[in-house]
């Protein structure tokens, strides 16, 4: 997902890729830091990821809900892309990555979906209606394609292209709020779903989002705002993702190494 | 067809992304009815089916909308699950590559050769172009992997990969009538052009591909329409 070029010439380049990030840990669940990744898991599971990486989450997110142990790998994308990671991804070489037995697979939706198949025994994700499925394929797929897009020019971006950029994000909060409706999940019946995974890691982009786009979801989507209010509190979600303040931190990190001001 | 069972499908017949769906349902078997829509005027049932994008095409089963194409494959897939061959394998790893492979497609190769025609300028067309190629390259790979010696990306019988890929291929070969330029080039990509020739054979495939001929006319209207538009707009500067 972050496919940031590497311009530091700080950071060593990253060959040993095990390593949790020391300045991140501190607002995070304590009991839920990423030990498993000095253990061997017996799924056989490994995630190449990045900390921040909203995409990285959702994975982390489905293997938390299916009390899935697994090795948690952090990528340093900002230092460059492991030897693991290109090989594992070479056609896209972005994170996540999800090892199972040392098989790859990519793209964060699709290692979700493969979750759920490849651990039937545990809770799924996806629902078992088809009808129900393809709603929740249709609205995850909405979110990758819209949510990450938008908020980046909001952040890059000045003048008439960002204003741009705002109003589609607030069509695009409109519309998730009209989908969502008086549902406690985005799954409905099913519970949390899908479409909750997919759209929660994003949550703490919102303050950034409100920051450059000068509005508030509170008053554009109020029930959004409340759904990730709720989404917060869930454990698997609350142990995966960052404060929105680390969020904007990055941010302001990858702004400088753009260029941008 | 089982019974009670009313597919209609809201499409337009030029558009590759129909075309997919008109190929899963014929390699599965499926009859539908097919209502062409006309996407300067959209219908009403068009427009309440898919509010969100106001796209086609939508599925419609026993009235109930589904959309966005590669979603609707799976649907149907999974909805008609006795009926025809499966177009995903049962194994989760093989079908998580499946899915990576078709969604592979559209992020850049349906990108790229959108781009070779629709370019602002000449660099980026050519630039389009060029990613194109490379896409196919990359895609000729993942033939060689998927397809374990066999003639499809679904191995033996037709699947997912397929079907996304499969639903370009009229525009593809127009564009090579076109421009006179192999696309699916028996030299660079021998795998992908001799599964173009096999796929082009199916009788599902005859049921759903555009007549080419109409596809080149349709596409030589678009460009002319295209390049009035950039003249008059340069006209009014």
């Amino acid at each position: 997902m972050l496919s940031c070029s590497p311009t530091s010439t700080h950071h060593p380049h990253s060959t040993s890729s095990q390593h949790s990030h020391p300045q991140t840990q501190t607002d995070r669940h304590p009991s839920n830091a990423p030990t498993m990744a000095s253990e061997k898991s017996s799924s056989d599971l490994t995630l190449l990821d990045f900390w921040v990486s909203p995409f990285g989450q959702r994975v982390r997110i489905a293997l938390a809900e299916k009390s899935l142990p697994y090795e948690y790998v952090e990528e340093d994308l900002l230092a460059g892309k492991s030897e693991r990671l290109l090989q594992s991804n070479p056609v896209h070489k972005k994170i996540p990555v999800l090892l199972h037995g040392g098989k790859p697979v990519n793209e964060s939706l699709i290692i979700v979906q493969y979750l759920d198949e490849a651990f039937p025994d545990t809770p799924s994700l996806l629902p078992s209606d088809p009808y129900a499925r393809a709603q929740a394929r249709f609205w995850a797929d909405y979110v990758d394609k819209k949510v990450y897009d938008c908020g980046s020019r909001l952040w890059k971006l000045k003048g008439e292209p960002q204003a741009q950029a705002r109003a589609e994000m607030l069509e695009i909060l409109k519309t998730l709020e009209t989908e969502l409706g008086d549902k406690e999940f985005f799954g409905g019946e099913h519970g949390f779903g899908f479409v909750d995974a997919a759209f929660a890691p994003f949550t703490p982009w919102f303050m950034s989002y409100e920051k450059y786009g000068e509005f508030k979801v509170a008053e554009v989507a109020p029930k959004i705002a409340a759904w990730a209010e709720r989404v917060g509190k869930r454990e698997s979600v609350a142990k995966s993702l960052y404060s929105p303040d680390k969020v904007y931190d990055f941010i302001g990190v990858l702004k400088k190494m753009y260029g941008i001001e | 067809m089982a019974g009670g069972d009313d597919l209609k499908l809201l499409g337009a017949w030029p558009s590759p992304f129909v075309v997919r769906v008109k190929l899963a349902l014929s390699f599965k078997g499926l009859s539908f009815e097919n209502v062409e829509e006309d996407l300067g005027n959209k219908s009403e049932l068009l427009v309440s089916s898919n509010p969100v994008q106001k796209k086609v095409p939508v599925l419609l089963h026993n009235g109930k909308p589904i959309c966005e194409s590669m979603v609707i494959v799976q649907y149907i897939d999974e909805a008609f699950a006795g009926t025809g061959p499966s177009l995903l394998s049962s194994d989760p790893h093989e079908r998580a590559v499946a899915r990576f492979w078709a969604a592979y497609v559209d992020d850049k190769l349906v990108t790229s050769w959108v781009q070779s025609f629709r370019g602002k300028t000449e660099e980026d067309k050519s630039e389009g172009t060029k990613q194109m190629f490379a896409a196919l390259q990359t895609l000729e790979g993942a033939l060689r992997e998927c397809s374990k010696g066999e003639g499809y990306f679904g191995g033996e019988s037709v699947g997912l990969v397929d079907v996304s890929l499969g639903g370009l291929l009229s525009w593809l070969n127009a564009t090579e009538e076109m421009s006179g330029t192999k696309i699916f080039d028996p030299v660079k990509t021998p795998l992908l052009a001799a599964w173009a020739e096999r796929l082009r054979e199916l009788d599902g495939a005859k049921l759903a591909f555009p007549d080419k001929d109409r596809m080149v006319e349709f596409i030589q209207k678009r460009q002319a329409q295209a390049a009035a538009a950039a003249a008059a707009a340069a006209s009014e500067k």
